[in-house]
């Protein structure tokens, strides 16, 4: 039985399945049965300086695709809505009624260092493992200077991370903003400024769609609609590289990463944990299902664990960043072609028609008159995107064919930069 | 005990109550959300071997993908475009051994596409609300008359009046529809067929002229004299006969009848049904016939047919639904005679097999069943249109089918045909739609049309 607990910056949990802060991790109430479930632990839903802020009705918006109903979730929902004391009177007496949960603490305050110096006090005294900070969220609060606004800078990001570490002992993980052209600018920036760790990404910034009845954006208050933080399964390939881009930048060595963003199954947390994250935090999957999710990602994780052979989760943390490389470093030798398994093949000509409309002409539709599917190898690139429009498991698959040997862009004879060998 | 004693056939074996759930819909229509998740399952196939499969080339996977995209005037106009009748059609065609056969779901999951209730799904709004999706081409001035108001006929008379053609359509039945209207299971159908029918004529151009039958109180020769091209669609309106002793007596009759009586009774209470019910046959009229009767509270329902189920022409899906309704079939066994003394009592049927050269024969094997009613359905037959006037207008048949060339012109010049009456393919409501969809093409070209009379 694999060893599923969790260390991250010294926060223990039994498992590294963490909610996300969020609606879900918004009071006692929702978090004690997210504990009971099993989770292990939460980022409380972001606090802010009181007066508290005030939230619209109509919040969600989603992107439904081919019978998926929650592809991509996005929210105009702000920080928690209820008054500071109260927050903080719940995160006490959670935490110590579940000693063994990871309590970690999400704020928002205005960038400046009396309102951290302010907060941080209150919340420390709390018991709580962590906090969270919020330079995230891309919707309302960044109009006000905080959220994105502040992550979106990296001299700020900076700055703030210091604040925190001065004015508290608590473990200090800096939540990050994907609306930037480069997240390791941001991560660097928390790294100089002192921060424990990093967790990624918040939200995307998106307009989900437009209702043509209304003729506005949705989710849509009063015939109004705005810009709001996009998340759910449709973001996660692109959490996946940010959490990678960081976790190889040799400028932010060992920077411990919590990964978010799209994560609702063992498989998920497998690979971003692969690629390097300490742990993962979880939303929109369980505001979709519910908080039993968890039970699946438990038993899921410990026994994928169990048949790898991986003991514990530092067994196979971050052993796929090797081979996250640039793409001048791949080798160009390496050739593959497609194969069509004919007692699988059901016929449908997804494959052909994706190969002869939009790539190499290298499928063909019909052998002695009937319909039959069949690669012309001098054509095919192995290039897969017939095995990915085939509908059926394992039909198409591709071989390896080329000989062996290594060479890559950097000294092709195509590359006017190309490094000359020396023979 | 006076003869008439003897048959046990009789009204209100049910109530009415049990009636209206006994002929509800057979196959109710998808919603929206079973809809999308139905048409969700379609691969969206290219050249798909659905389409092929489809006598009239509906493009369904083009449809199938418009139903996902909300676009349902964009789906229902592929069906109805291909296939003016594709409502009905979305309904009766055995689409186990069309479409759905062919759907390559069925390879690795043995489960095809629902591709005749998403067609019934894309095309029930346009009937319900009678929204017209095609127009009228420019007014040729020219006339064509349709005889038959079956399915051949009115796709005919819709494409040709599209074309831009004035067309008379004329039926020996009182209703238009044919078979759609007076021969197919009222659960397969309710109110459907007239519904259809009303929304293909408001395309504008068709005139209706019921009671009018070939032969009778309408002439192929002054058809052709007053009209510039005549189609005919003339079905099966001839019904086999068994030729064996007893077939006069009373509770014999012609299965096709008794699903006409069906499907023209405004209330099944009504509706005298036998208690023992014998139905011969293994075609779509012998099932639709035996499950009816059935569903009109038959106590017992026996379908007899000579041959094994596979040669029936009822598909196995048919067959199968026959079964779970409650009607007993028997294979192998022949009627020999039937038994009664004015009314029917019993009918006697001998076992066959395949001889030695592969022909059917009497085992020397005899059955006796019990039964207050025998329906016949073993077949019907071309009443072939007789010449008159001065005789030139002779129409050649051929294996009792009228014989047309590829372009279902007859050998009277002018005179076109399709559907069952020619027996291009198969006899199907779908095959009859794309006969007369190809005959008002030639007939289009004919009158100066460019060839393409529908689209």
């Amino acid at each position: 039985m694999a060893d599923l607990r969790n260390n991250f910056v010294g926060v223990r949990s039994p498992n590294p399945f963490w909610l996300a802060s969020a609606p879900p991790t918004d009071k006692a109430y929702n978090v004690i049965r997210a504990f009971e479930a099993g989770w292990g632990g939460v980022v409380w839903k972001t606090l802010g300086l009181d007066p508290h802020v005030v939230n619209v009705s109509s919040r969600y918006g989603a992107v439904q695709w081919n019978g998926q109903r929650i592809a991509g979730l996005n929210n105009i929902e702000l920080i928690t809505d209820r008054p500071l004391q109260v927050n903080l009177d719940e995160i006490r007496q959670v935490k110590r009624d579940w000693p063994d949960r990871a309590m970690i603490v999400s704020l928002m305050v205005p960038c400046d260092e009396a309102s951290w110096k302010y907060i941080l006090p209150m919340v420390e005294d709390t018991g709580c493992d962590a906090v969270e900070l919020n330079f995230g969220c891309p919707h309302g609060m960044s109009e006000r200077g905080m959220g994105s606004a502040v992550g979106q800078v990296p001299e700020y990001v900076e700055q703030v991370a210091r604040w925190v570490k001065q004015h508290s002992r608590l473990p200090c993980i800096v939540k990050l903003t994907p609306n930037i052209t480069d997240i390791r600018h941001s991560a660097r920036a928390a790294f100089r400024g002192g921060a424990d760790a990093v967790s990624l990404i918040n939200t995307i910034n998106s307009i989900v769609s437009v209702d043509l009845d209304l003729m506005a954006p949705t989710p849509t208050v009063d015939g109004k609609g705005t810009h709001g933080g996009y998340c759910g399964p449709a973001v996660k390939p692109i959490a996946l590289n940010m959490v990678a881009e960081i976790a190889r930048d040799t400028e932010t060595p060992n920077l411990p990463i919590s990964a978010i963003g799209g994560i609702g199954t063992w498989r998920d947390a497998a690979e971003f944990m692969a690629l390097g994250a300490g742990n993962v935090q979880v939303c929109t999957a369980a505001m979709h299902y519910g908080f039993r999710i968890v039970d699946d990602m438990i038993a899921g994780l410990s026994n994928w664990m169990d048949q790898k052979g991986y003991r514990t989760l530092e067994d196979f943390r971050g052993r796929a960043v090797p081979n996250v490389t640039d793409w001048k470093f791949l080798n160009l030798k390496y050739d593959i072609k497609a194969r069509i398994d004919q007692d699988k093949c059901i016929k449908c000509g997804l494959c052909h028609i994706a190969c002869e409309d939009t790539a190499h002409q290298a499928i063909l539709k019909e052998k002695d008159g009937k319909r039959h599917f069949e690669v012309v190898d001098s054509e095919c690139v192995g290039c897969n995107l017939c095995m990915h429009v085939c509908p059926v498991d394992n039909c198409i698959t591709m071989q390896r064919v080329d000989e062996g040997g290594y060479a890559n862009w950097t000294t092709h004879p195509n590359n006017p930069s190309s490094v000359k060998e020396t023979a | 005990m006076s003869r008439k004693d003897h048959a046990d056939i009789a009204p209100g074996r049910l109530s009415s109550e049990q009636l209206a759930r006994n002929f509800d819909d057979v196959a109710p229509p998808l919603d929206r959300q079973s809809a999308l998740i139905a048409a969700q399952r379609c691969y969206y196939c290219y050249d798909a071997p659905c389409i092929q499969a489809c006598p009239t080339g509906i493009d369904i996977p083009s449809f199938i993908r418009r139903i996902t995209t909300d676009n349902l005037r964009g789906a229902a106009t592929d069906i109805l475009g291909a296939n003016v009748l594709g409502g009905m059609c979305a309904r009766v065609c055995p689409t186990e051994i069309l479409c759905e056969g062919s759907c390559v779901r069925n390879t690795a999951e043995s489960q095809p596409v629902q591709i005749g209730a998403l067609q019934r799904y894309a095309t029930d709004w346009v009937f319900e609300t009678n929204t017209p999706l095609f127009e009228r081409a420019p007014a040729s001035g020219k006339r064509a008359a349709v005889v038959g108001a079956g399915p051949a006929g009115l796709s005919c008379a819709h494409a040709l009046a599209r074309a831009g053609h004035d067309v008379t359509v004329f039926d020996a039945k009182p209703k238009p529809g044919g078979l759609n209207e007076y021969g197919i299971a009222e659960y397969k159908v309710l109110e459907f067929a007239a519904r259809e029918i009303e929304w293909l004529l408001s395309v504008g151009g068709i005139a209706w002229e019921g009671n009018r039958a070939l032969g009778e109180n309408l002439h192929l020769a002054d058809l052709r004299r007053d009209y510039d091209a005549v189609f005919l669609g003339l079905g099966l309106s001839g019904v086999n006969a068994l030729g064996i002793e007893g077939e006069a007596l009373a509770g014999v009759r012609n299965a096709v009848d008794f699903i006409a009586d069906l499907r023209q009774c405004d209330d099944f209470t009504q509706l005298p049904v036998g208690r023992r019910v014998v139905v011969i046959g293994g075609g779509n009229t012998a099932i639709d016939a035996a499950i009816q009767s059935k569903k009109l509270g038959a106590e017992s329902v026996t379908m007899v047919y000579r041959r094994g189920s596979a040669s029936m022409s009822a598909t196995w899906a048919e067959q199968e639904f026959a079964k779970t309704q409650g009607v007993t079939v028997i294979e192998w066994a022949q009627p020999r005679r039937i038994l009664g003394d004015g009314a029917v009592s019993a009918i006697e049927f001998e076992y066959t097999q395949l001889d030695e050269a592969g022909r059917l024969a009497g085992s020397g094997d005899y059955l006796m069943l019990a039964a207050d009613t025998v329906l016949k359905a073993i077949g019907q037959s071309l009443l072939a249109p007789r010449a008159n006037g001065d005789g030139s207008a002779v129409i050649e048949t051929r294996n009792g089918r009228i014989v047309v060339n590829a372009e279902f012109e007859t050998s009277v010049r002018g005179v076109w045909a399709g559907g069952d009456c020619v027996g291009s393919k198969v006899d199907l409501t779908v095959q009859a739609v794309e006969d007369g969809k190809r005959a008002a093409r030639a007939i289009h070209a004919r009158l100066g049309g460019n060839g393409k009379a529908e689209n």
